[in-house]
């Protein structure tokens, strides 16, 4: 994508240079990319190509794990998430995460996973509205609205994942990360997330990694492809409209890999 | 005789071999549960006559007046262990937390070195402890320095399960806490330990259990008493040592009420290990689920 | 798919989570010094002792209040005396019991037997000291006593008056309190020898009975050994039920039936009715003594036991 095209687009997130480390390993490298606000973008590529571990970059999950470094910038309206001052706790609230795999918080209620990190000083009436509001978001409210006090283990791994979407929805986050979220899921539960996807993208930025292209074909405007180099570290290949990067991809390693694929 | 007939009677006399050595086998392990029967048995037998409703509930007769209770120490054990357990949980869970969060490095494994090491201390050398902080400066026993010991005693057993507790939560748990933007503090508090509970709180039956019918400690820091005493800060009855105290003596009304104490002993032990087995079975199913 | 446990430092900026981290220290810091005062709380209790009789402390046999002449010898032949017997007991029966349990006894029968035994951890000391006061010490004063000497009575090992309470009592009250720690743990390791190596034993056409003790058995040695090293530390400080049934005379009498005296058991008689400061401290190196033994004792059982589990 050209910085002609960049600039007319409205960018909320943007990477400059980004490199990612577990210990000395290399896993992510220098990957500049910007993200259209309210549309979805897939990132696309083979396992090992460092697509997750950009996306957990991107709200300074990455960090948390052991030995893990993050180089280079991301702007989140401009200003950059790993300057000095910034806490990270705040920029998570203002960018979502959804894992591979469903995480209800075990010991909570259904009601209160939804509700864990959503705005403070609510009344009951007001809690119980904002529950619903995201519940209905996530597209699970007419499912577990009778049964909002029980545990969320009882539900299956689909509701589970839209239990996770709405309490991330909750948050009123302005990014939503979607990190493989139907890699867990049956094609039934599937088709439900790639549906609520695409109405989620109305309100939210979202960035979602998947490893399967014709998902990304299906629910995405943006598709960015990786791939590891040489040495394992992943590189962005190429960033384009969806619709182009499958039909004609500029890159002829993007072109061997949907065509690998496909088909 | 052939070589065939010399084979089939190596074969025979290796079966027989076996089937001894199996048999010995299961007298052994017969053995060994056999002696917990024979334990238990004997003390029902004997403890059971002893106790009845005043057993329960009355304070000791001086020697020579029949009948009289161990109520004093049973309300002395409770407070002890009470205390104790307040104490001991804090710093416990602490430690378990530290050690999982920032599980790697020097520091962690000498911590863990010095829990395991405390784990073998002899109860009598914690009971000693004890003793020289809280007993000799103040110049007089004390139940607070009974529960300091247990204190001692129940640590390492918190610390060690409180750790692989948390450990045992998935990762992704943790990281979905984090991601929605909450401290390490309230995901720590508010969504991993609460996860953790089932198996924390099996230890801690656990080490209950295992402070509830210790002695040797009791001798020098609660030492005993012949009233209701409910101030931590002076000697107090204990039902363990009130056992020891009145098995060894030459008494036999007392050397019954020690089988009686003996009894209730066991049956508190006995079900907090018990609970503490149900408790685990549920946390292994939380965990699974 | 194996899910990731905790294995990540987790960074504290808000200043809530720096407070977090800040109890989180304070409560391990707290738990550190705790154990390495009860150390310097010993030395410290003990010093005047150490000054006044040095390391012959260790080697010297009278133990005299009255004249205020202080030796641990006769403790230390009881606590080892005791301690063996215990172990000796304690392994041959814990490790046979392991073996059934993890080589030959069905699951219907493994289970239970297994609770059984380790309940049998769970008795208080002191109802182990009760039932061998009123029941093994008669036992042994009227049965195992008279019998042993008709046959054995000629070595000095079995001599002497029966009293009933004495070292042997001691040692077999002590090993059934450690059976449980040598089958439970001898059983893990046993369970853990692969099938592999059972297998192929059986495929040579050695019997169950064979490949238990000639390859299983071999091959588990070193943890086998830690968890009699464990139970050997155990007995080692064991208190109240020895205090009860060994006859606390600080004496050292070859014959097994004699009373006697351990490091433990002389602390919990002694402490509280000891008057002079020097006595106080005499003591409390006792305690010292069974400190520095039971940390080595311990270390080294669980440094074997580790090298086993460590490696499968």
């Amino acid at each position: 994508m050209s910085a002609a095209v960049a600039a007319e687009r409205d960018e909320l997130l943007a990477t400059d240079e980004l490199s990612a480390y577990y210990g000395d390993r290399k896993a992510v490298g220098d990957v500049s990319i910007a993200f259209t606000r309210k549309a979805v973008t897939a990132l696309i590529g083979p396992s090992g190509c460092g697509k997750t571990t950009f996306l957990r970059c991107l709200n300074r999950i990455h960090e948390v794990g052991f030995d893990a470094r993050v180089e280079g910038r991301v702007l989140l309206d401009g200003q950059d998430i790993y300057a000095g001052a910034v806490d990270p706790m705040a920029i998570r609230r203002r960018i979502g995460m959804v894992f591979q795999r469903p995480n209800p918080f075990p010991t909570l209620s259904i009601l209160d996973n939804t509700l864990v990190c959503a705005a403070r000083g609510l009344n009951r009436r007001q809690r119980f509205d904002c529950a619903e509001r995201a519940l209905r978001a996530a597209a699970l409210w007419d499912e577990v609205k009778d049964k909002l006090r029980s545990s969320p283990l009882r539900l299956s791994g689909g509701q589970q994942q839209r239990l996770c979407i709405a309490r991330a929805v909750a948050a009123e986050p302005e990014v939503l990360l979607m990190d493989e979220p139907t890699a867990s899921l049956d094609p039934i539960a599937t088709a439900v997330i790639e549906e609520l996807m695409a109405r989620l993208a109305d309100e939210f930025t979202i960035v979602a990694v998947t490893h399967n292209m014709q998902q990304a074909a299906r629910v995405s405007d943006v598709t960015a492809f990786m791939l590891a180099d040489e040495a394992g570290v992943g590189r962005l290949v190429e960033v384009d409209d969806t619709a182009r990067l499958f039909t004609k991809p500029g890159d002829h390693r993007t072109e061997d890999y949907i065509t690998g694929r496909f088909g | 005789m052939t070589v065939a007939a010399l084979g089939q009677r190596r074969l025979r006399r290796r079966r027989v071999y076996g089937s001894l050595g199996t048999a010995l086998a299961l007298l052994c392990a017969l053995l060994a549960a056999g002696a917990l029967l024979a334990i238990l048995g004997y003390v029902i037998v004997q403890g059971a006559g002893a106790i009845n409703w005043s057993f329960l509930t009355a304070l000791p007769h001086p020697v020579g007046v029949p009948g009289g209770g161990v109520g004093n120490g049973i309300l002395g054990t409770v407070i002890i262990i009470a205390i104790a357990t307040a104490m001991a949980v804090p710093i416990g869970l602490l430690t378990g937390i530290y050690l999982a969060l920032f599980g790697r490095g020097v520091i962690p494994e000498a911590l863990r070195f010095l829990s395991d090491v405390l784990s073998g201390v002899p109860s009598i050398a914690i009971g000693l402890f004890a003793y020289a902080v809280l007993v000799a400066p103040l110049k007089h026993f004390s139940a607070v320095s009974a529960s300091f010991a247990f204190m001692m005693l129940m640590l390492p057993l918190l610390v060690r399960t409180s750790e692989q507790a948390i450990r045992s939560v998935p990762q992704t748990v943790r990281e979905g806490a984090l991601a929605l933007g909450m401290s390490n503090l309230r995901a720590t508090v508010g969504i991993v330990l609460p996860t953790a509970r089932p198996a924390i709180i099996t230890a801690l039956l656990l080490a209950i259990a295992r402070v509830t019918g210790e002695t040797a400690p009791l001798l020098f820091t609660a030492f005993g008493s012949q009233f209701w005493e409910t101030n931590p800060n002076n000697p107090m009855a204990v039902l363990a040592l009130q056992v020891f105290t009145y098995a060894i003596s030459p008494y036999p009304n007392w050397q019954a009420q020690a089988w009686g104490g003996a009894l209730l002993l066991i049956v508190a032990v006995l079900v907090l290990s018990l609970g503490a087995r149900l408790m685990l079975r549920r946390a292994m199913q939380g965990l699974e689920s | 798919m194996v899910q990731p446990r905790f294995r990540r430092v987790a960074r504290f900026v808000s200043p809530a989570d720096r407070g977090f981290a800040a109890v989180v220290y304070g409560g391990s810091i707290l738990f550190a010094l705790l154990i390495i005062g009860l150390f310097i709380e010993l030395v410290l209790g003990s010093w005047p002792s150490i000054a006044a009789f040095g390391p012959s402390f260790i080697w010297k046999s009278s133990w005299d209040p009255i004249t205020s002449n202080f030796g641990a010898l006769p403790m230390i032949y009881g606590t080892v005396v005791t301690s063996l017997i215990a172990i000796v007991l304690a392994a041959v029966i814990g490790i046979m019991a392991a073996v059934f349990l993890a080589d030959f006894a069905p699951r219907w029968l493994s289970a239970p037997l297994s609770f059984l035994i380790e309940l049998l951890a769970a008795v208080p000391s002191v109802v182990y000291g009760l039932w061998g006061l009123f029941v093994l010490a008669p036992f042994v004063r009227t049965a195992i006593g008279p019998a042993v000497q008709k046959v054995l009575g000629w070595t000095p090992l079995f001599s002497g008056p029966v009293y009933g309470v004495g070292l042997l009592t001691a040692g077999i009250i002590l090993a059934l309190m450690i059976v449980p720690t040598v089958t439970a743990i001898s059983r893990d390791v046993v369970a853990a020898i692969s099938r592999d190596l059972r297998e192929a034993s059986m495929a040579l056409g050695a019997t169950k009975w064979e490949t238990a003790t000639r390859v299983v058995l071999p091959a588990a040695r070193v943890g086998i050994f830690g968890s009699c090293v464990l139970g050997l530390g155990r007995a080692l400080g064991e208190t109240i039920a020895v205090t009860m049934v060994i006859g606390n005379r600080p004496e050292i009498s070859a014959s097994l039936f004699a009373p006697s005296y351990t490091l433990a058991s002389v602390i919990a008689n002694e402490f509280t009715e000891a008057t002079t400061s020097i006595y106080i401290s005499a003591l409390i190196e006792l305690g010292l003594i069974l400190f520095v033994v039971s940390i080595v004792v311990n270390a080294l059982a669980r440094l074997m036991i580790w090298s086993v589990r460590g490696s499968t």
